[in-house]
């Protein structure tokens, strides 16, 4: 009498896991309670354990794979057993994430009239009928899939399927980085802190990584995007002491001369380029199943036009010193307001600024461009009187807000770029460091 | 290059071809006196007088005999059938008789014969004058099937089934005789068994002819309008022989093929593009083969029921999403 093992619920909102590591093989003896596999869930990674006595056969789901609840992944059967009729080949979810499962039938219809191919209704997470073919190890893949991953090298195994039932399909070669590289990320990897999980920014090759969601990040944006609109904004608000960067902006402006003038708007962009460098986490795009993080650093500037705004990108602004960007600002603003921008010049942008200072607001909160993560909103620079060094004394001061994109960027991970940009304001020679 | 109807195409290359030899005659209901029942014979009789425009009885079995009949002594007939719905009567003849003759003869005794007429559905004609023949004479050893989709490969195609040894069936359309377009003058032969690729692409194949090119035509656009899929429409041209190679040329492009007719699924001409998709671009599909064709029901007469069993840009379309997997 042999045993199907599913994909059990192993949190109460669980509805996919992805094998992380098999720790029984096929043939392996297995008891009641042992750890078959280790499971991430859409919270942790858990152990799947065996719930009979017998040897594990007809492993169905490869380490990385996601695979729906109530999928069958194996069996386990008496010992000597011959197994009969063999679990279905577990399902992996599409990488879309939709619970819809095909019918082995529907997969199998090729070249049906479409007038009467009824497409599968999305059905209630159930075992699956043990009617698929015997063989376990089945890996469904387009004939273009299993070619392309043969001449490539890739073990189709490890590629997570986004086609019907899981079927592995060209686009999802296409993405798989090089030889030899699973798709999937690599088993027995903790979920590690966002912060930590992005890649310092490199100037060469890719202008970008595509880093794929994990479990724990696609039920975060989820959730979140369910909760409060399209968008889950959260803000975050500080003052910042404008003095020293306000007497750096008269001397660079008294050097500059009839050479154009440096706005606290480009210091501004440019700290917060230089910020965004310092926390790639925050120099990002949500981009439906992955997270874009951006190297280069491109800031949208948001401009107030006849009727409406539009936000011009000033590329690179990294890159460039506090005059270019000046000159920039100034030409892509007025060209703006002539409406006499190309798409290229107001598309593109890996972050945005908005100021409304010189309309005398002392904060705001400004609305996320996406795909772009995140935007600061930039109030009116005023006289107060603060304490400093113990003494009341009247200093220039102004809020940033910062909007957040919490699909990507959580609240730790804001508030520590927001605390480099504020460094960097009120200590402009920071940004040479 | 002049811009003709489909119709003037065909009066063109039949004129041109009776002119050229004079054992070219056309022969059926109405192609003299009364110029054609589409007015595909328009002038030929006063050309031609009536030995070579020959107005015939509501007989198609008969006329279709006498017309093998001239062709076993050496004369090189055109039979138009006034739709093929009414050609189904004369099938033992095409069937049995131009079919089968060089075969049964030993190759002694060729039959250089053309039928021709419209086929498929129209407007509201209804079950019995609606229907897409294409598949069932395909079916047949001995037949040529060409189904030209635009006025330069009607004159084109019509030209080479008449030059041809062998019996060519031409399927033309009630809906396709008014359509314009430009048509090279004088020489312009299209080589029988060459498809021809109507809208380049990238992302789908659609594989169409006849009436259907329209069809895919349309769908090919609103899928680049409105979703950025380039997709390659390639008009089979011919039925009977198929160009295989342009077929699998093109599924090895594009990875993904919608198969489209105006005739029903079941053993339909699809189901013959398909079998040579799967054997011969198995490795190059990245998705299972889907067909387009007319609803599997006898076509009816009600105008809304009618254009919803008919393949349709929209039914193309979601096949063209089902294939790249958007849906």
């Amino acid at each position: 009498m042999s045993t199907n093992v599913y994909m059990e619920a192993l949190s109460p909102t669980m509805e996919e896991g992805r094998v992380v590591k098999w720790h029984k093989r096929d043939g392996d003896p297995v008891k009641v309670g042992e750890t078959l596999a280790e499971v991430e869930t859409d919270k942790a990674v858990m152990d799947l354990v065996a719930r009979a006595d017998g040897v594990l056969r007809q492993v169905a789901a490869a380490e990385g794979q996601t695979v729906a609840v109530g999928s069958v992944v194996a069996v386990i059967a008496a010992p000597g057993e011959a197994v009969g009729a063999a679990p279905a080949a577990a399902a992996p979810v599409a990488s879309s994430g939709s619970g819809k499962r095909e019918t082995l039938k529907d997969s199998l219809t090729v070249a049906g009239n479409v007038a009467t191919v009824t497409t599968p209704a999305p059905v209630a997470v159930v075992p699956l009928p043990a009617t698929a073919p015997a063989d376990a190890t089945l890996v469904k893949a387009s004939p273009l899939a299993r070619r392309m991953a043969k001449e490539a090298g890739v073990d189709l195994k490890l590629v997570a399927g986004s086609g019907p039932g899981g079927r592995v399909v060209k686009k999802d070669l296409e993405r798989t980085p090089s030889q030899g590289t699973p798709v999937a990320s690599p088993p027995g990897a903790a979920v590690p802190s966002t912060v930590a999980r992005v890649p310092f920014p490199e100037r060469s090759g890719a202008p970008y990584d595509d880093i794929p969601l994990t479990q724990i990040r696609k039920t975060i944006a989820k959730r979140l995007a369910t909760s409060l609109g399209p968008i889950p904004h959260f803000f975050l608000t500080t003052e910042v002491d404008m003095e020293r960067a306000s007497e750096a902006r008269d001397a660079l402006n008294k050097q500059l001369g009839d050479q154009g003038k440096v706005s606290f708007n480009d210091i501004i962009i440019k700290a917060t380029a230089h910020a965004l460098t310092k926390h790639p986490a925050c120099n990002a795009w949500f981009q439906d199943d992955h997270i874009r993080y951006w190297h280069e650093v491109h800031i949208g500037m948001a401009v107030a036009v006849e009727d409406g705004l539009i936000t011009p990108v000033i590329r690179n602004a990294d890159l460039k010193s506090l005059a270019d960007i000046g000159r920039e600002a100034k030409e892509l603003a007025e060209r703006a307001r002539n409406r006499r921008l190309q798409p290229s010049e107001y598309t593109g942008a890996t972050f945005s600024v908005s100021n409304l200072g010189m309309f005398d607001i002392d904060q705001f909160t400004a609305v996320i461009n996406p795909p772009e993560a995140g935007i600061i909103a930039v109030g009116s620079m005023v006289q107060k009187a603060v304490v400093v060094d113990g003494q009341v004394t009247a200093r220039r001061r102004m809020r940033i807000t910062m909007s957040c994109d919490h699909r990507v960027i959580d609240g730790a991970t804001g508030a520590a770029f927001l605390k480099t940009l504020k460094q960097m304001l009120e200590n402009p020679l920071a940004m040479l460091l | 290059m002049a811009t003709l109807t489909y119709r003037d195409a065909l009066n063109q290359a039949l004129r041109e071809e009776m002119q050229r030899d004079p054992n070219v005659f056309l022969m059926g209901e109405e192609v003299g006196v009364y110029q054609g029942a589409y007015k595909v014979s328009r002038g030929l009789l006063e050309e031609f007088g009536p030995t070579r425009v020959v107005d015939t009885p509501i007989a198609e079995l008969g006329f279709a005999g006498v017309g093998v009949g001239a062709a076993m002594a050496g004369l090189r007939p055109v039979i138009e059938f006034m739709t093929w719905n009414f050609a189904v009567l004369a099938l033992d003849q095409i069937v049995n008789s131009a079919a089968k003759i060089l075969y049964e003869s030993g190759g002694q005794i060729p039959i250089p014969i053309v039928f021709r007429g419209p086929n498929g559905a129209a407007l509201q004609l209804a079950a019995q004058h609606s229907q897409a023949w294409d598949s069932w004479l395909s079916h047949i050893p001995g037949l040529k099937v060409v189904a030209p989709a635009t006025p330069a490969d009607a004159k084109g195609l019509l030209k080479s089934a008449i030059r041809d040894n062998n019996p060519v069936i031409v399927l033309e359309g009630e809906m396709l005789y008014n359509l314009k377009g430009e048509v090279p003058e004088g020489e312009h032969v299209v080589p029988i068994g060459r498809a021809d690729v109507k809208r380049p692409g990238r992302d789908v194949t659609f594989v169409c002819h006849s009436k259907t090119v329209a069809v895919a035509l349309k769908a090919a656009e609103q899928l680049a309008e409105h979703e950025g899929i380039s997709a390659e429409v390639l008009d089979l041209r011919s039925l009977r022989p198929l160009d295989e190679e342009a077929i699998v040329g093109s599924v090895a492009r594009t990875n993904r093929a919608v198969v489209i007719e105006e005739g029903w699924p079941h053993a339909g001409i699809g189901a013959q593009v398909v079998d040579v998709i799967q054997r011969e671009a198995f490795d190059q599909l990245d998705a299972p083969v889907l067909r387009v064709t007319q609803a599997d029901v006898p076509m009816p007469y009600s105008k809304q029921l009618e254009r919803l069993a008919k393949p349709s840009p929209e039914r193309v379309v979601a096949a063209a999403r089902r294939v790249l997997y958007l849906d």
